[in-house]
């Protein structure tokens, strides 16, 4: 199915938020999730299905002031 | 002076430099910079993760944040709406309730639009956030702000990155006689003897980043800021004497030929 991340358009099989991550190498203990604007919670990730056309963000930290 | 802690919504900070993590070389110097500066807060962004080269470094495996207390930023933000999502995100991130709030109102100057900040105060308060809003040199502001449920005030030296220095010591000092809650100098800060200036009129801490970052050895300088720190605290501590228009003198006039 067709899914956005970061504004960057993919193609993914997988079915739940945790094997999404797994597959773009993410460890999820230092990013937050955000699926068509709402904020996944860590504990639902292994649970959160993934769907056609879904609008992910995932952010981290960077340097900053 | 070893210990000289301050508490803020129970959470104890051991030092009154805060650090910024932006626009350094790279993570290595970030971590030999903050371990020069002695600072226990460092400030982070909240960016989209890169998902083309996920094998570039992660700035947190450079800080440990058992070691340092991660204060999330929501710099870029221009209204209440991006400040809420990205604050939320950093809780979400899993570091703390801690935010530096940032609602700016203007590309060129990088000041706070204070109406959106004070809105953006009120919402997270509510949500349990420990907000510390970055704000003018507005001592009603910083009034309204600890009203709205800020933990603490971080009023601007002078702009973002100018390195002009402490513009209003004045209207420093007015917000830190009527703030009940810590202030804490956020940005403007262009050499040591600056933040020596913000601690001896009394602000609980300086947070810090393009002085050090932008200087020609990172190290040294975060270095020199920390004694500057210390120096104005100490100093503030110590208690100034009044200026006066004319000489006493210093040596006694009794015992002259």
């Amino acid at each position: 199915m067709k899914i956005k991340i970061n504004g960057e358009e993919l193609r993914t099989d997988r079915r739940v938020l945790s094997e999404l991550l797994e597959e773009l190498n993410i460890q999820p203990g230092r990013v937050a999730v955000e699926v068509n604007l709402k904020i996944i919670r860590k504990a639902d990730y292994d649970t959160h299905p993934i769907m056609e056309g879904d609008n992910i963000e995932i952010v981290n930290f960077v340097g900053g002031g | 002076m070893l210990k000289d802690n301050f508490i803020i919504r129970g959470i104890e900070f051991k030092s009154r430099f805060w650090i910024g993590t932006g626009k350094y070389k790279d993570f290595e110097e970030t971590a030999r910079v903050i371990e020069a500066s002695g600072a226990d807060v460092v400030t982070v962004a909240v960016r989209r993760v890169n998902i083309i080269d996920r094998n570039s470094p992660n700035l947190l495996d450079f800080i440990d944040p058992g070691k340092y207390k991660i204060l999330p930023n929501t710099a870029g933000c221009y209204n209440v709406e991006d400040a809420v999502r990205y604050s939320r995100l950093a809780r979400e991130a899993g570091v703390s309730d801690m935010i530096k709030l940032e609602v700016i109102g203007d590309e060129k100057t990088l000041f706070p639009d204070t109406i959106g900040l004070l809105k953006a105060t009120e919402i997270l308060a509510k949500e349990g956030f420990i907000v510390f809003p970055y704000t003018n040199d507005d001592p009603i502001m910083a009034k309204r702000l600890e009203d709205a449920g800020a933990a603490a005030v971080m009023p601007l030296g002078a702009p973002i990155g100018s390195g002009l220095g402490i513009r209003n010591p004045y209207n420093l000092k007015i917000i830190l006689e009527s703030a009940k809650v810590p202030v804490i100098v956020d940005a403007g800060v262009g050499i040591a003897s600056d933040a020596a200036v913000a601690m001896e009129l009394g602000c609980d801490a300086v947070l810090i980043n393009t002085a050090v970052a932008g200087a020609k050895e990172p190290v040294l300088m975060a270095e020199a800021i920390k004694y500057a720190v210390w120096a104005g605290r100490l100093a503030y501590k110590a208690g100034r004497i009044p200026k006066k228009l004319y000489a006493t003198a210093s040596s006694p006039i009794e015992g002259m030929l």
